[in-house]
């Protein structure tokens, strides 16, 4: 992670493109299955949007902070347990509901990133984990809530009473907004001197000490403000899905947040919405054909990776001139 | 509580303990060898199981299936590191992270194409299988002696590779100054290589062991991944000691917050409050603990490099 220059600074409306002609892209797709009647496009649409949304907000710690935390299906999970939970107690007011998860979230990834953010790289990344599989197994203890099997929510969210998210194009309609009020906000945090503190933390810690700055503080700020928005996004999903149970903490959905976000690559956040397309293409497309569809997947990521090495660009660039 | 049950949750906790050391080892060096993370070690842990079942069933000999799976699963852990591993050392953790989640899911889905989703029947090697008395009222399982006996076995032959032969002397310099033993002439790609290969059978052995406890399916390394994860980090990356000491830490601190922990806020706090925090704490038990060393000691209990 070393090495990374910081972004040099631009007008901040010039974060503004990117994001906008994103969420027009996915209106655009979302009024084509309106139109068309599909039943089921509405639903996939949804679902992109509400990964996508815990994809950018991973991609701001990444991307920005430097910061690889395999644990953000935690943050995820929390706003759908809080859907769940508050629904048995007969609260379903979205405007109670998304600050509660928003907060809850927040907290946790806080907590736990005091801890956490005392140690760096592989400890980092293993102790995210390890955070958020405690809560996996928390998660399945809670046997008034289902326990591992997990339990349906009571209603989908309501504003006052009144049923907003009837269907999944409704539903679709607010992630949509939701996703292009996080892009937003994130790209103008990293725009801000916020964002250049977290991106010269990760490329010299040491001279940033040197000049007597402490970027803890920075960081916990972008954990919090990360889990809030991944707290949000599973508030979507829990009424995407009307079911919440610890699969949602799964540490491979962790693993796929990652996936979704180097696909897509770092150095933009609108690029983890570009990699949460390509996942649920991917997922789509191969999931037809085979239940094993996540094999494929693998090798996908696999050779991802693998092909970025310098030796096939070396390969590529003798080709060219041989 | 009487005192068989503590001694057979007390044995209970050591033999998981074992079982995790026996991942942790190959882990732990692998971390600090390369500085490499491996999520992929799980896998590694669950193949060992698949192919000593299948081996053993085929061969109709827990021996020679024994014997034959660990030496599939040494094939396969130089088959991966040529394949795989030995292009991703020295890149970006996250790509590490990256391209060992797409081999978990390659391997995983790939064992369930074969065998399927169900269990596969691993029985307990006939002349090992039933139990002897300890003392009065305590009737032990003769596999899980084994088990114990086992992994301590290989704990002290580790101890004495790594300690005490030129090899070890290489790994060990390798965990904690690895520019320094480069510079020196060792080659330690190589060194990465083998201790690599060495460890992806620990794991399959450790597999192996637990076979016969647990349910054998595609997705039994992901729980002692994440133990295993726990362990390193609590031992210190690169640190066989810390691995043994803290795998048999969380191991007696997991089975006996399990079996006690409950009982024990019972009688503190009451039934029904017990009823529900207590499952929810002894799960969480081997987490906090790990929070608690790491709050103290950022780089683990015998953590070299601050990391």
């Amino acid at each position: 992670m070393s090495g990374v220059p910081a972004a040099p600074p631009r007008p901040w409306r010039a974060h503004l493109t990117r994001p906008l002609v994103l969420i027009a892209l996915f209106a655009a797709a979302l009024a084509l299955a309106a139109w068309s009647g599909s039943g089921y496009a509405p639903t996939l649409i949804a679902r992109t949007a509400i990964l996508a949304l815990a994809a950018v907000s991973l991609s701001f710690l990444i991307g920005q902070a430097g910061l690889v935390s395999f644990g953000h299906a935690a943050p995820l999970g929390i706003g759908a347990y809080v859907v769940l939970i508050a629904g048995e107690y007969g609260i379903t007011n979205a405007l109670v509901l998304a600050p509660l998860g928003f907060a809850a979230a927040a907290a946790w990834s806080a907590g736990t990133g005091v801890i956490a953010l005392r140690t760096r790289g592989v400890y980092f990344i293993m102790i995210t984990l390890a955070f958020a599989q405690m809560l996996f197994y928390v998660a399945g203890s809670l046997s008034a809530f289902g326990g591992d099997d997990g339990l349906g929510i009571a209603a989908r969210s309501t504003l006052f009473g009144a049923r907003f998210l009837r269907t999944d194009t409704e539903l679709a309609i607010c992630a949509i907004a939701l996703l292009g009020a996080a892009l937003l906000a994130l790209e103008r945090l990293a725009a801000a001197p916020f964002g250049l503190m977290l991106r010269t933390a990760r490329a010299n810690e040491e001279k940033l000490a040197a000049l007597g700055l402490d970027p803890f503080g920075h960081r916990l700020l972008a954990l919090a403000a990360a889990g809030g928005v991944a707290g949000l996004s599973g508030v979507l999903l829990a009424n995407q899905v009307e079911y919440v149970s610890p699969a949602t903490m799964n540490w491979h959905v962790s693993g796929e947040l990652i996936v979704m976000v180097v696909l897509g690559g770092t150095t933009r956040l609108g690029g983890a919405v570009i990699g949460a397309v390509i996942v649920m293409a991917i997922d789509e497309t191969l999931g037809h054909f085979t239940e094993y569809w996540k094999f494929g997947l693998g090798l996908v990521i696999l050779f991802a990776v693998l092909l970025r090495g310098a030796e096939v660009r070396g390969l590529l660039r003798g080709a060219a001139h041989g | 509580m009487t005192a068989a049950l503590f001694f057979s949750q007390l044995l209970n906790g050591l033999q998981l303990g074992v079982i995790l050391f026996l991942v942790a080892a190959g882990l732990t060096l692998v971390f600090g060898v390369m500085d490499f993370i491996n999520l992929a070690h799980g896998v590694q842990y669950m193949l060992g199981a698949y192919l000593v079942a299948v081996l053993s069933a085929w061969s109709g000999s827990f021996a020679a299936g024994l014997a034959l799976g660990l030496l599939a699963a040494l094939a396969l852990g130089f088959a991966m590191e040529v394949l795989v591993f030995r292009h991703l050392t020295r890149r970006d953790h996250l790509e590490q992270v990256l391209a060992t989640f797409g081999l978990i899911l390659v391997v995983t889905e790939g064992v369930r194409m074969i065998f399927g989703s169900a269990p596969l029947p691993f029985p307990v090697p006939a002349v090992l299988n039933g139990s002897v008395t300890l003392f009065a009222g305590l009737n032990y399982p003769v596999w899980r002696l084994v088990i114990l006996a086992v992994g301590l076995a290989v704990a002290v032959l580790l101890w004495v590779l790594v300690n005490h032969t030129r090899a070890g002397m290489r790994v060990r310099a390798g965990s904690t100054h690895p520019e320094m033993v480069s510079a020196l002439g060792v080659d330690i790609d190589r060194l990465f290589l083998f201790v690599f290969a060495f460890g992806a059978m620990l794991a399959g052995l450790a597999g192996a062991m637990a076979g016969p406890l647990v349910s054998v399916e595609p997705t039994m390394g992901d729980k002692v991944l994440i133990l295993a994860f726990v362990v390193v980090v609590i031992g210190g990356i690169g640190s066989i000691k810390g691995a043994f000491l803290a795998a048999i830490l969380v191991g007696l601190v997991d089975t006996m917050g399990r079996a006690f922990l409950p009982d024990l806020l019972r009688a503190l706090v009451g039934k029904s409050a017990a009823a529900t925090a207590g499952p929810t704490l002894s799960s969480m038990l081997i987490y906090l603990l790990m929070a608690l060393v790491l709050s103290f000691r950022p780089s683990g209990l015998f953590g070299g490099r601050p990391s």
